[in-house]
């Protein structure tokens, strides 16, 4: 009796990996769940059947190629265009020299960027107005940051000193930038001409550098125990973070000049960037504000009792530990301001959307509002997107929420 | 002793310091102030205005294209008034919308079913990493001014009109047996009181978690229904809108440019809502559900005593920031020409040139806007974190 009971057999599990069982598990569980999945199929099917119809029959994807360098430099003079390829090697081998050098997500990073230069040089094989100096230009560049990055390999172990020398040379990269592109004398190009993705980038670039110092020293100011320095940077953040950015961009560009004495005069775009800066520094400060929270009055008095002064207990014990922890906080700063830099389309600038807003009203392309909405919002979402990517990947490698 | 007696100067003396940073920040402070205030003068004395908002009760001139009661001849004042209702009419509808739209994509996002669940990552994804501006611009050009003209427009149920001019609705006409519904409403509303007030004392005494509208909330529905079939005229009457000439008439209608920012509004915010919810959900650990089902409490029970009491404190605080950040957004109506409170305050600008003042006056109502909206809901968060303290 007892024998029988103990050599019964148990028959193994169902099957639950493979096709079918996980179609059962994740889409038809149970009654609701299957009602659900085929609603939603049947939406889906007609949504993406009209959305293939549109985009392969009807939509005329012309006006894309054709005006790609409008999407790309704007109104650039072309014969001044080697510029802005000297500041993409420039760049170029500054992630390539990094990537060799600090390994792990950096060369990810690295790797990711030539890939997506070798994918546009062999993707714009297709359109047949881009001439073939382009993608070798695009080309020229992934073999630069290729070559750097070896050669950043290498050096680590030779010369170890390269780290702060290449720090200083992605600051020193900013102010190269800019004057790179502006140029001096007769052949200056002046920032009216500047345009399309490359002004996007320019001012997301300067507001995200800008904003970020200015919002550490604003959440300071902010937690400040002097009375007065709290007072005004907190009247700061909350009337700037109370008004929408659109108020700031258009008083930095009517109200601005009233301020100004007669003989600064400062130019258009200068005057978008720093509205963008004046306004990102206040939310920014914000989420650094949250950081410094978080971190335990002990370490303050740790610092006090090493002997260090206010400023060296910031910079060396509270902001590192501050930052770490809002860093998903900061790059949602920075996407939101890549993003808020369209708004300048509305001042008059001729960013990536203001181009689009341009080429709509060409008679030329009249009625292609879709296809041309559709390939700047993908544009965008890209950089966006990617911006999010690597900021998950930060978080990871840097243990956030984990101690 | 020794070491005591000896002062330390005053320059390194904590106190004096203190004060002496201060003076020094302040000076700063002003002296920018100061030269900005002079610059400001001498630059509004170049362009021949002084400061002042005299120009507010002179007649505005110029036409607005939807809002409240208001004539060209009226003035500024009023038409930035026009504008300021705008303003908050889309911002309410915009939030309403934004939440419904959140609150399902944020639970699909959390759902079992794998479609579903992509489906809504999906939409977050996309809306969430797109500028707004662009969205707007969009449905506005490329949507909504491409749809049919009047004389096609699409029909839903018959009675909604879509086209390129707007969308047309039926209204709601009161009638005269509103009265006599109100108070069959009016004995519902005691009637579930007494109820509720019955329910939770016998909660009470039972010591037993339940839910307290139980009896009360059928009760009034019925009453309320009730009434609704026996009052001899119906509370409401449709008026559907009629095409009549080139264009609709009655009924309520939507101008392209509000669909189009409202749309625009409710899909952006509504992906970060999405998220927050979702955040606010996954935030409650998971012990919590397993305690719950472990002494008896059945799903909804969990869902109502054990989840949401510690998702929404959660939810509350970056849901108020996301509310107003579309309010903040909603300027964007600008770029489609709505007349909202920047785009009207815009136009007084170009008419007048009396920027600064202008300015102040938006940034204010902005300000009154967003200062209200964050006092209201840190109000409602110290109230639904009272038991925790």
């Amino acid at each position: 009796m007892a024998e029988s009971e103990f050599t019964q057999e148990i028959r193994p599990p169902k099957n639950t990996i493979g096709v079918l069982p996980w179609i059962k598990e994740n889409l038809f569980s149970s009654w609701y769940n299957t009602l659900l999945t085929v609603i939603a199929l049947g939406i889906l099917f007609f949504l993406l059947k009209g959305v293939f119809t549109w985009a392969f029959t009807e939509a005329k994807w012309e006006v894309i190629p054709a005006n790609l360098q409008l999407f790309a430099i704007g109104a650039y003079p072309i014969a001044e265009v080697w510029r802005v390829w000297i500041v993409l090697y420039t760049v170029c081998a500054l992630i390539g020299l990094s990537g060799g050098i600090w390994g792990g997500l950096t060369l990810r990073f690295a790797v990711g960027i030539g890939g997506c230069g070798i994918v546009c040089a062999f993707l714009s094989m297709g359109i047949s107005t881009l001439g073939w100096a382009i993608r070798a230009w695009v080309l020229g560049g992934v073999a630069l940051l290729a070559a750097l990055l070896f050669l950043g390999t290498r050096s680590v172990s030779v010369f170890p000193k390269i780290r702060r020398w290449v720090l200083v040379g992605w600051l020193l990269s900013f102010p190269w930038t800019l004057i790179m592109l502006r140029g001096f004398g007769k052949n200056a190009v002046l920032t009216t001409n500047w345009g399309g993705l490359l002004l996007t980038l320019i001012l997301a670039a300067v507001g995200i550098c800008f904003c970020f110092p200015l919002g550490v020293l604003l959440a300071l100011g902010r937690r400040s125990t002097l009375p007065v320095v709290k007072w005004v940077s907190t009247a700061y953040i909350e009337i700037v973070r109370g008004v929408p950015l659109i108020t700031i961009l258009f008083m930095a560009q009517i109200v601005i000049p009233i301020f100004m004495s007669d003989n600064i005069r400062l130019d258009k775009v200068l005057r978008a960037m720093l509205g963008i800066t004046l306004f990102s520094a206040a939310y920014m400060a914000e989420n650094v504000r949250g950081g410094l929270q978080s971190i335990p009055r002990g370490q303050y008095e740790a610092a006090q009792a090493v002997g260090l002064n206010y400023p060296l207990t910031m910079l060396f014990i509270v902001l590192p530990q501050a930052l770490r922890s809002v860093i998903p906080a900061i790059v949602g700063q920075f996407i939101a301001l890549f993003k808020d830099t369209s708004l300048v389309t509305i001042v008059g600038l001729l960013d990536l959307l203001g181009i689009a807003k341009t080429v709509i009203a060409n008679p030329d392309w009249l009625g292609l509002q879709a296809e041309v909405y559709i390939f700047v919002a993908a544009i965008y979402f890209v950089f966006s997107y990617s911006m999010s990517y690597v900021s998950q990947r930060i978080e990871e490698a840097l243990g956030v929420g984990k101690i | 002793m020794a070491l005591n007696s000896t002062t330390s100067p005053f320059w390194r003396d904590v106190r004096v310091l203190r004060v002496l940073l201060q003076v020094l920040f302040l000076i700063g402070v002003l002296l920018l102030a100061g030269i900005l205030y002079a610059n400001m003068l001498s630059g509004l004395n170049d362009l021949g205005l002084t400061l002042n908002l005299d120009f507010l009760q002179s007649e505005a001139g110029f036409d607005i294209s939807e809002g409240i009661e208001y004539e060209p001849s009226d003035t500024y004042l009023q038409a930035f008034w026009v504008g300021v209702v705008n303003t908050l009419k889309v911002s309410l509808i915009g939030i309403v919308c934004a939440t419904i739209l959140g609150l399902i994509v944020g639970i699909a996002r959390l759902s079992s079913n794998w479609l579903i669940r992509t489906v809504a990552a999906i939409y977050v994804e996309c809306f969430r990493n797109i500028p707004l501006l662009l969205q707007i611009l969009f449905w506005y050009t490329a949507v909504i001014l491409q749809l049919p003209r009047v004389r096609d427009s699409i029909s839903l149920f018959g009675d909604v009109f879509i086209n390129q001019r707007g969308v047309y609705l039926p209204a709601p006409e009161p009638t005269s047996g509103l009265r006599i519904w109100g108070v069959y409403l009016l004995v519902g509303l005691i009637v579930a009181a007494i109820l509720y007030v019955l329910r939770a004392r016998q909660l009470r005494q039972l010591e037993l978690p339940g839910f307290r509208a139980k009896w009360a909330l059928p009760a009034f529905l019925i009453i309320a229904l009730l009434g609704w079939f026996l009052t001899p005229e119906k509370p409401f009457r449709l008026d559907p809108p009629v095409l009549r000439g080139f264009n609709f008439v009655g009924g309520i209608s939507l101008s392209p440019e509000f669909s189009a920012l409202l749309i625009g509004l409710s899909v952006y915010t509504g992906a970060f809502i999405a998220e927050v919810v979702r955040s606010g959900i996954q935030a409650v650990v998971k012990g919590q559900r397993e305690a719950a089902k472990a002494v008896g409490l059945n799903e909804s029970q969990i869902l109502r005593l054990v989840v949401l009491p510690q998702a929404v404190p959660i939810i509350v605080p970056p849901l108020t920031s996301q509310y107003l950040n579309l309010a903040k957004n909603s300027s964007l109506a600008i770029a489609i020409g709505f007349p909202d409170v920047f785009s009207i305050g815009n136009t007084m600008m170009l008419q007048t040139g009396q920027s600064i003042p202008v300015f102040a006056m938006i940034m204010v109502s902005y300000l009154i806007m967003s200062l209200t909206t964050s006092a209201a809901m840190n109000w409602y968060n110290r109230w639904i974190n009272r038991v925790r303290r």
